[in-house]
């Protein structure tokens, strides 16, 4: 589902955020990506959504070649990637319910089917009821579940999560985990980047290790 | 991560937008774009003012330009021609082509015999005019002409060139100097008006740019759930074609309310020179030309923006 060939991705200014990286994630798998702050994590994910392209190497979503898309078709390739931010990402002077339904706002679903889809999505997080409220009046764990909401609502192949529990408490971060292995359940490839190691070591799902731009394990 | 087979179906479950939701996201887009621009009522009105001052000046122009154009071409003081003929020709038959050539106009021929008498019994010199052994008067056809000053014109070319005529006199020429100022004017009014709606579009453009940086944040986010250009840009568009629309209602209000300023003062300077004259103020053809060139400045302004910064927003 994601395939990294020989990824390399220096920035301007000759930093290497990442060096020759390959890797591939099957369908319907659930991985953790971990390593310190910048050992190339974001970078990695953004290489996937293409926030950034690599300046060597090549990168697969779906078994499309990521090089082949010019900017008109990023789109399209982000629609099929839903985005989990660490900060959230949301749009405060917009309602609960506003921020989720964006995504099908952009794809012209019909209100019906979005209020249908935005509510199933809300009570999937756990936020039912919460439609109207801004964002602003709800809690840390509660809008990081908003944003996840707005991530799925789409019902998107593939899943990236990029230090989702960064500002949680373990009991928060685990239901957050949680949460995240359900939508893996039910058949979405998920792909989350974390450096709390403790919190993943219960949980049963591939690993990968970035150091310095590199896999290491 | 094992498994090397490419799955491009399950890439593919994408959401066809429909026509309908297409109509309706317009729909919300403009309302909601509305909406904002009366949330913030002064600011906007005053950004509404500019282009409506901007666009009035040259209109106000034009409609003056017009009504000069409409006194001279209902101006009753048509020049009066006076074809002078040789002294051998037939008057008779040099008054047939002049009818010919200036078909619909008046036409009076003042024979050389009338025009002595007439001369001796207005003058007083009788007794010396009898003296003389020839009418030393040439006979003379008079033509008021119908038509424009240009048709005009060219009737006195045709005139002087027939044979039979010595000279043809005529006083055209302060309408002729009219004419070519009108005709300045309006070029005046082109160059003017090209100049304003040129700041009316950099003024829009100024106006989205503002707003653009207001909603760095929602585009960000736009763009990375999978907005396309067309949708980022949508609000903005809008938001251009009502600042045009608000400017060009303002601008049919300011010109209105000049008009009626203008109407009391003009009226006075039109009956001392006993004139019959209406103002021609703004018509509905001007009003909704105005409206319409509002409006693609609006969209032009906002385009051209949102075209050059938009691009630099991108998710990091």
């Amino acid at each position: 589902m994601i395939r990294f060939d020989a990824v390399s991705k220096r920035y301007p200014g000759g930093r290497d955020a990442l060096s020759d990286v390959s890797f591939e994630i099957a369908e319907r798998q659930m991985v953790f990506l971990t390593g310190h702050s910048g050992a190339g994590k974001s970078t990695l994910l953004k290489l996937i959504m293409l926030m950034e392209r690599p300046s060597r190497g090549q990168v697969f979503v779906g078994g499309q070649n990521l090089a082949r898309l010019g900017r008109r078709q990023i789109p399209g390739l982000r629609r099929q990637v839903g985005v989990v931010f660490q900060n959230h990402q949301l749009l405060f002077d917009r309602t609960v319910y506003d921020n989720v339904a964006l995504p099908l706002l952009i794809a012209g679903l019909g209100q019906k089917e979005t209020g249908r889809r935005v509510r199933a999505a809300l009570s999937k997080v756990g936020l039912s009821g919460k439609e109207g409220q801004l964002p602003i009046a709800l809690s840390g764990g509660e809008q990081q579940r908003v944003g996840i909401a707005r991530a799925v609502v789409n019902k998107p192949p593939v899943l990236l999560a990029d230090e989702p529990t960064g500002n949680l408490d373990p009991v928060l971060s685990r239901e957050i985990m949680a949460l995240f292995g359900e939508f893996n359940q039910v058949g979405v490839t998920v792909l989350i980047a974390t450096h709390d190691l403790e919190l993943i070591e219960e949980i049963d799902h591939p690993k990968m290790q970035l150091s310095a731009g590199r896999v290491v394990s | 991560m094992t498994d090397r087979k490419p799955t491009p179906g399950a890439t593919r479950q994408q959401l066809r937008p429909g026509l309908r939701s297409w109509l309706v996201h317009h729909r919300s887009v403009a309302l909601q774009t509305l909406k904002d621009i009366a949330d913030q009522g002064l600011a906007n009105f005053l950004s509404c003012l500019v282009i409506g001052i901007a666009m009035a000046l040259p209109t106000l122009f034009y409609l003056t330009l017009i009504n000069v154009a409409q006194v001279s071409e209902r101006w009753d003081g048509q020049p009066r021609l006076s074809l002078y003929l040789s002294a051998g020709a037939k008057p008779t038959a040099v008054l047939a082509k002049v009818s010919g050539l200036a078909a619909g106009s008046d036409v009076d021929l003042i024979s050389s015999e009338d025009a002595l008498m007439q001369f001796a019994s207005s003058s007083g010199f009788s007794d010396v005019l009898l003296a003389l052994d020839d009418n030393p008067l040439p006979s003379v056809i008079e033509v008021r002409p119908e038509g424009s000053v240009r048709e005009v014109g060219l009737l006195i070319e045709e005139l002087s060139r027939l044979t039979d005529v010595d000279d043809v006199t005529a006083d055209i020429a302060w309408i002729e100097r009219l004419n070519a100022l009108v005709q300045f004017g309006e070029y005046l009014v082109i160059v003017v008006g090209l100049l304003l709606a040129f700041g009316v579009t950099l003024s829009i453009g100024n106006t989205i740019r503002l707003s653009i940086e207001n909603r760095r944040a929602e585009i960000l986010v736009v763009k990375l759930v999978g907005g396309t250009d067309a949708f980022v840009r949508r609000p903005f568009l809008y938001l251009g074609l009502w600042y045009g629309l608000g400017g060009a209602v303002l601008c049919c209000l300011m010109l209105w309310g000049s008009m009626l300023l203008l109407q009391a003062p003009l009226h006075v300077l039109i009956a001392s020179y006993e004139a019959s004259f209406s103002l021609r103020g703004l018509m509905v053809a001007d009003v909704a030309a105005l409206v319409l060139i509002g409006v693609v400045l609006g969209i032009m302004g906002a385009s051209l923006s949102v075209g050059r910064h938009l691009r630099k927003i991108e998710p990091q």
